[in-house]
């Protein structure tokens, strides 16, 4: 009789830390992850130049997150340094999404279980492939389970009702600017009614995975670059030339030429002989 | 792998804030696999492969890296083709000397350990940082220079913030030094240097530059036996890279065979080359 009031059933303990998690998580401004005929874009709504929601962790291989800062900066540099080594010991070619999703999951897992409070985060992990039907986009949650999705992912506070949008709008044969006005529209509705919020590109951050690029695909788009994008929406399937006038551009310092290098660990391998670029 | 041990958990020190450093994360997490964990017994000795000549020149707006293609092991040519000028990130460039295994292995970790710093810390490290972390590579070397095995790498970059090219050289001891205008390091330096002495001129082009280190290579592969010269029954070409505001590229091996030909037809009959 002494022990009742101590005794917690599981069932109530894990919904408590699924009730806690999700209301953190609520709370941020959301993601949209989507493939699109070139790559697969990241938008997130983030009024920070400096604290990023996306980012790259390898040559084809990007993450977003929404929740707490500290706790989903910890999984980047973890996924980092995970990334880094495997491909370290290994090749760069060896290292693939699946491998990364599923150590974040087993991560987020224990931690759900074991430590005093979960990770209120909700994390993505996207991997380009050669074309549209290799790709692979994995969402995780905060107890650690995996889905595997298809085209987009939506995460944060209103998440269910970008995903409605998106089911709606999105197709495998977007272009960027398609893809981005796409995005950044849902990420402006109001999911309680309210009159849409007009997103500039001071509120967003956006990143993409080039399929056409070699060795290290994830390039940020900001600046005029990004506003051209937002409003150009010429929609007819012409190339994204206002993504290809940001490559030109000098104020982004990532975004130069195509690589000088293979995806090869090894440096005796790197280098592309013949009659390549000169 | 770690993480196996953990249940495929991230271990917790992946997890834990600290370093930017690749290296330093290495040095905790897997000591086995850096070049500085390892060590010879006392008084041993291998024959290695040794690579040879590397040379920079510094032009208007950039700076040009380009190394011969040989290694030796004692009197015998290791390997006809290896490559020994690298791009460690998108604004620098790095050649080696020395023993190639140990070099190859540095520059391997030496272009993680620059590309996790930028992944991790969202931003380019400064040129200057980059030239003191490879020379931390090297002071962890020293035990292995001791007994014989030493790495000697020429590391050549472009200042994003002055817009310039600079080059950066280094003792066995892991000394950085900054060089002006030009350098070379490896068995045919002595003879690269001379050569870049007579031919540099401030404000070079980038073609004039390029004119120039192959003029100095095949002044090395004159005097030195362990310096490969230019192969043209194999089409073996030196290793070319240039580092500009645009970032590295590598000169095809087209447009440095154009170069090579060019010296070598200046030189019929006419040994010493241009003066």
């Amino acid at each position: 009789m002494s022990q009742t009031p101590f005794y917690v059933s599981p069932e109530q303990l894990m919904k408590d830390r699924a009730d806690f998690a999700r209301k953190g998580i609520a709370r941020g401004r959301s993601v949209v992850v989507l493939s699109y005929a070139g790559g697969i874009a990241f938008v997130a709504e983030n009024h920070s130049r400096t604290l990023h929601k996306v980012s790259e962790i390898y040559d084809r291989i990007g993450f977003a997150a929404v929740g707490k800062y500290n706790e989903f900066e910890n999984l980047r540099v973890a996924g980092v340094r995970y990334a880094d080594l495997r491909g370290y010991s290994y090749d760069r070619s060896d290292v693939s999404a699946r491998g990364l999703a599923n150590a974040y999951a087993q991560t987020l897992g224990t931690v759900f279980t074991q430590e005093s409070k979960p990770y209120e985060v909700e994390i993505c992990v996207a991997e380009v492939g050669r074309d549209a039907d290799t790709d692979q986009i994995y969402r995780l949650t905060y107890d650690g389970s995996v889905a595997d999705e298809h085209g987009f992912v939506a995460m944060g506070g209103a998440s269910e009702a970008i995903e409605e949008g998106l089911k709606a709008g999105w197709s495998e044969s977007l272009t960027l600017a398609d893809a981005l006005q796409l995005a950044v529209g849902l990420l402006g509705a109001d999911a309680a009614g309210g009159a849409d919020r007009e997103l500039g590109p001071d509120q967003l951050e956006v990143a993409i995975l080039d399929r056409t690029r070699p060795r290290r695909t994830f390039r940020r788009i900001a600046g005029p670059a990004l506003g051209q994008l937002l409003v150009g929406g010429d929609g007819d399937g012409s190339p994204d030339t206002a993504y290809d006038a940001s490559l030109a551009s000098e104020d982004t310092t990532h975004d130069l030429g195509d690589s000088p290098r293979q995806v090869a660990t090894n440096p005796q391998t790197q280098r592309t002989h013949g009659e390549g670029d000169g | 792998m770690t993480t196996a041990r953990d249940g495929g958990r991230l271990p917790a020190a992946y997890l834990s804030t600290g370093s930017s450093s690749f290296t330093d994360f290495l040095l905790a997490q897997a000591p086995e696999v850096l070049p500085s964990g390892r060590r010879l017994p006392a008084g041993a000795s291998v024959d290695a492969p040794h690579g040879t000549t590397i040379v920079t020149v510094v032009f208007e707006g950039g700076v040009l890296m380009a190394g011969d293609r040989r290694a030796t092991m004692g009197n015998l040519i290791a390997n006809r083709d290896m490559e020994k000028v690298f791009a460690a990130d998108e604004f620098s460039a790095v050649g080696i000397a020395g023993t190639a295994g140990l070099a190859i292995e540095l520059v391997r970790l030496f272009q993680v350990e620059l590309e996790h710093y930028e992944k991790i810390e969202g931003a380019l490290m400064s040129l200057e940082g980059k030239a003191n972390r490879l020379a931390s590579m090297i002071r962890g070397n020293l035990g292995m220079a001791m007994q014989g095995l030493s790495v000697v790498p020429l590391f050549a970059g472009f200042d994003v913030d002055t817009g310039r090219g600079r080059i950066f050289s280094y003792d066995v001891t892991g000394g950085c030094y900054e060089e002006h205008d030009h350098h070379s390091v490896g068995s045919g330096s002595l003879f690269a240097r001379g050569s870049l002495k007579k031919l540099y001129r401030r404000g070079l082009d980038g073609d004039r530059a390029l004119r120039v280190a192959i003029e100095a290579l095949w002044d090395a592969a004159d005097d030195d036996s362990a310096t490969g010269g230019p192969d043209t029954g194999r089409r073996i070409w030196p290793t070319v890279a240039v580092v500009d505001a645009h970032g590295v590229r590598f000169h095809d091996d087209a447009s440095v065979a154009a170069v090579v030909e060019a010296v070598i037809a200046e030189r019929q009959g006419n040994p010493g080359g241009a003066r």
